[in-house]
């Protein structure tokens, strides 16, 4: 009785969509604020970053690991973001870049509203989690050179 | 001060006017596949270039004629894939997959092949190939023009959860990696082609389906008209370059 109690509550939990996408507060080009009050894990960062089913971000970017081959060159290198960004500036470019310029080629990894002609396997999903997106800053975090 | 503005205006300048050039894909082929595209006794696709030429002079079923009968020989379609897609009298948005579709079900009143069917991918590569080498000359006015700017839209939409459009990559992104493979200016010159990571021959709305499920768009299905759509603004921007059919593609 308990277990299926636990399971509803964890399908209710699992089903609005708008659940999915943690509320964020932004302050000038930063959401200082880690999403739901979540710690990161820069362990888990590194595994998500290299992820090529989720993250994939070495389609575009280069961190600095000699044993990483064939990474991109579309976006900036990720080695010394943390000199150039705070944690606060990395979150909210990694929840949504066209917060900060229109533009922006980098997907929004963790919204879901106003996007068109999503794969129906995907609506109504982010990229990646909050806690996802807590465990890159905190890896982002760790690269000051 | 005010000449360092003007060089960086005119740096600026410099960077647009790189960007919206349109390179022909086999610019960004390595030498080694380029020479395999030009060399049609390694070529993979002219197995499919072979069976179509084969479909071609083939009578149908119905005891109505071949394509040959009509048309004579294949070597007369000289140029004609090179303007496709192009609108029909009824005013509809064909690619020549569909013109070839279309012959077989109303004019020789045979079962269409379908879409992606080795049959069509061999007739379409066996009158492509006669093109191959020709610039490419679609027709983007009148009745076009409605379809073309259908095409730009989609195009120059974002789309998908990874919101991204076609120009984002392959107008200010083009030569720049994404992991191992450098982006080209996305035209569709050398399809029909045979794409080593299918190991197979396959259509351009087969690639297009790739790019779709790439940036997690809803793949359209094959035909459907904003693909056809696409397609030809895809040939606008590649006018004048030579078709490549059948290419080779990673």
């Amino acid at each position: 009785m308990r277990q299926a109690l636990a399971a509803l509550l964890l399908a209710l939990a699992a089903a609005p969509a708008a659940a999915q996408v943690a509320p964020f507060v932004v302050t000038g080009d930063a959401v200082s604020a880690p999403l739901d009050g979540l710690a990161g894990d820069a362990g888990r960062g590194a595994r998500i970053v290299r992820n090529r089913e989720t993250a994939n971000c070495l389609i575009c970017h280069t961190i600095p690991d000699p044993r990483e081959t064939f990474m991109g060159e579309v976006g900036p290198p990720l080695a010394g973001v943390a000199l150039r960004l705070t944690p606060g500036q990395m979150r909210l470019r990694l929840i949504d870049p066209t917060r900060i310029n229109r533009e922006a080629v980098m997907p929004a990894y963790h919204r879901i509203a106003d996007l068109l002609r999503v794969d129906p396997r995907w609506q109504g999903r982010p990229v990646l989690t909050a806690q996802e997106i807590e465990d890159v800053v905190a890896y982002l975090a760790t690269l000051r050179e | 001060m005010r000449h360092l503005v003007v060089l960086a205006a005119t740096l600026m300048l410099g960077a647009t006017a790189s960007a919206g050039e349109v390179r022909a894909p086999a610019s960004f082929l390595s030498p080694d596949l380029r020479a395999l595209q030009d060399d049609p006794s390694r070529h993979p696709g002219w197995l499919w270039v072979d069976g179509g030429e084969a479909l071609w002079r083939e009578a149908p079923r119905s005891g109505r004629p071949s394509c040959e009968g009509c048309h004579g020989p294949i070597d007369g379609m000289r140029g004609v894939a090179a303007r496709y897609p192009a609108v029909a009298s009824d005013g509809a948005l064909l690619n020549l997959e569909a013109r070839i579709e279309r012959c077989r079900t109303d004019n020789q009143q045979a079962p269409a092949f379908g879409y992606e069917s080795e049959a069509l991918l061999s007739l379409t590569a066996a009158i492509a190939l006669r093109s191959r080498g020709l610039p490419v000359a679609v027709e983007t006015e009148g009745a076009a023009a409605q379809h073309l700017a259908a095409g730009k839209r989609f195009y120059e939409t974002r789309q998908g959860q990874l919101n991204l459009s076609c120009g984002q990559c392959h107008d200010e992104n083009v030569g720049r990696r994404l992991r191992g493979d450098v982006i080209s200016s996305g035209v569709g010159t050398g399809f029909p082609a045979y794409r080593l990571e299918w190991n197979t021959l396959g259509s351009l709305h087969r690639r297009l389906r790739a790019c779709s499920l790439g940036v997690r768009a809803t793949q359209l299905p094959y035909g459907a008209y904003d693909y056809v759509a696409l397609e030809l603004y895809l040939a606008a921007r590649a006018r004048g370059l030579p078709v490549e059919s059948p290419g080779i593609r990673r």
